[in-house]
């Protein structure tokens, strides 16, 4: 099984050479530490930077320098600041290559929930609508269950939606998965982690092949 | 001759606001708030305000403040996670809150600004945000119809600006700040550092003078940091 860390190292390895990626709130933001070394890759924040470098050294954090989680950073060498408007044209108009974001729950069908559960929780959703709405290559990075062991890959979402049919990847603590054809498929098992554990902790219909290989991480 | 637009008070910046009207306040978390402006408003006492803001600050500084003193009836937001009281408010129903995406939130106020009425985007199709709106095919892919947005007076805060009300802003404290000084009626701007006009490059000015109405230097930023967050030397 993964930690948070284990997850991000395994979708660190769907990013290519020369891609623009905007990583969400959470385990995806972890994704950025590993990124091999000479790999030419961008960070995009939505609130307004490309070319995001990691924290600052204590003593040199900057109120006005932060991500979209509201957390301080740095920037890279070669880094842009702009409005939200210019922002959220790079996203909608599709050049960000690969998005990155956390989930409550995933459909068979593609669907995603992750901001608002009514009468609890309302959080917004900031700018994950316009994410899953026009992004190309979209990775959910969550835990296969919520804190209640209940799985969060279902058949239908229960909670209001992000977006619709929009998600074509998952990367969990117990495995990888593809959506299509109104189905999860499995493609990877997590380290030590059996088949019949993944069948378990999902509710959705999951089409599982003959060979499922161990992730490699 | 440039005109000038310097009022010589954060007072004089936002005579006229009263009770009942609707405000943008750029800044994103509490990053480039208008923070002079904001106790100004908490200290003016006026209430039943809309308030246009991506965020609404923290339980005791930026928007925060005026949700505290019950001066806010209705939040334009699209992320309003930090806030105690701001959820409280929401859940008990004594505020009104519209939650829109965030690109559609920058996308409305720019709109605004620049004489298009409405527009559609593919963000929020299929979920609670596209409820009574118009939905329409480009492409084979459905989008919403959102509306533009305006405000009667939008406080926007920049790093450097000059007495013409061109605006320079610092790293990611630009955020909403420049969609929001074209859509107000009325843009007050405060820096931090109020220039003579021909000081800026004006290859270099982010949002044009023309845009703005007032400007003013604000006596002093507390530029708070909602998450610190540091890495070993």
């Amino acid at each position: 099984m993964l930690d948070k860390n284990g997850i991000a190292k395994r979708i660190a390895r769907e990013v290519r050479d020369g891609w623009y990626v905007n990583l969400g709130i959470g385990i995806p933001t972890l994704v950025a530490n590993h990124i091999p070394d000479g790999m030419e890759v961008e960070f995009q924040s939505e609130n307004g930077i490309l070319g995001m470098g990691p924290f600052p050294i204590d003593g040199e954090e900057d109120a006005d320098l932060i991500n979209a989680g509201k957390q301080t950073i740095t920037a890279m060498p070669g880094a842009v600041y702009f409005d939200s408007a210019t922002s959220f044209a790079m996203i909608r108009g599709r050049h960000v290559q690969l998005t990155v974001l956390g989930a409550m729950e995933v459909s068979t069908s593609g669907d995603i929930a992750n901001w608002k559960i009514p009468g609890k929780m309302v959080k917004g959703m900031g700018g994950a609508m316009d994410l899953v709405a026009s992004a190309e290559n979209i990775v959910v990075a969550m835990m296969h269950t919520n804190r209640a062991g209940a799985s969060k890959l279902l058949p239908a979402c229960t909670l209001p939606l992000t977006g619709v049919g929009c998600v074509k990847r998952v990367v969990t603590n117990l495995a990888v998965l593809d959506i299509k054809d109104g189905a999860f498929h499995l493609v990877e098992r997590a380290p030590g982690v059996s088949v019949e554990e993944i069948v378990a902790a999902t509710a959705g219909e999951l089409v599982v092949p003959d060979v499922v290989p161990e992730m490699e991480i | 001759m440039a005109i000038s637009k310097v009022v010589n008070s954060v007072e004089e910046a936002c005579a006229g606001v009263s009770s009942g009207m609707t405000l943008m306040l750029g800044g994103f978390g509490l990053c480039g708030i208008p923070e002079n402006c904001i106790e100004e408003l908490v200290r003016l006492g006026i209430n039943d305000l809309t308030c246009i803001s991506n965020n609404a600050g923290v339980d005791n500084f930026g928007l925060g403040r005026l949700l505290q003193n019950r001066q806010i009836v209705k939040m334009i937001s699209s992320y309003v996670g930090e806030n105690e009281e701001f959820e409280r408010q929401m859940l008990s129903g004594e505020l009104e809150v519209d939650l829109i995406p965030q690109g559609s939130l920058a996308e409305r106020c720019r709109a605004g600004g620049a004489g298009i009425p409405a527009f559609f985007t593919p963000a929020g199709y299929g979920t609670e945000v596209a409820e009574g709106k118009e939905v329409r095919d480009f492409d084979g892919k459905p989008h919403i119809l959102e509306s533009a947005l305006t405000s009667d007076f939008a406080f926007v805060k920049a790093w450097k600006g000059d007495t013409a009300g061109n605006l320079i802003f610092k790293a990611t404290a630009r955020n909403f700040n420049p969609m929001m000084a074209m859509a107000g009626k009325i843009t007050v701007a405060e820096v931090e550092e109020l220039v003579p006009v021909g000081e800026l490059d004006p290859g270099q000015i982010h949002t044009p003078g023309i845009f703005v109405q007032r400007i003013f230097q604000g006596e002093k930023y507390e530029k708070r940091i909602e998450q610190r967050t540091v890495r070993n030397a």
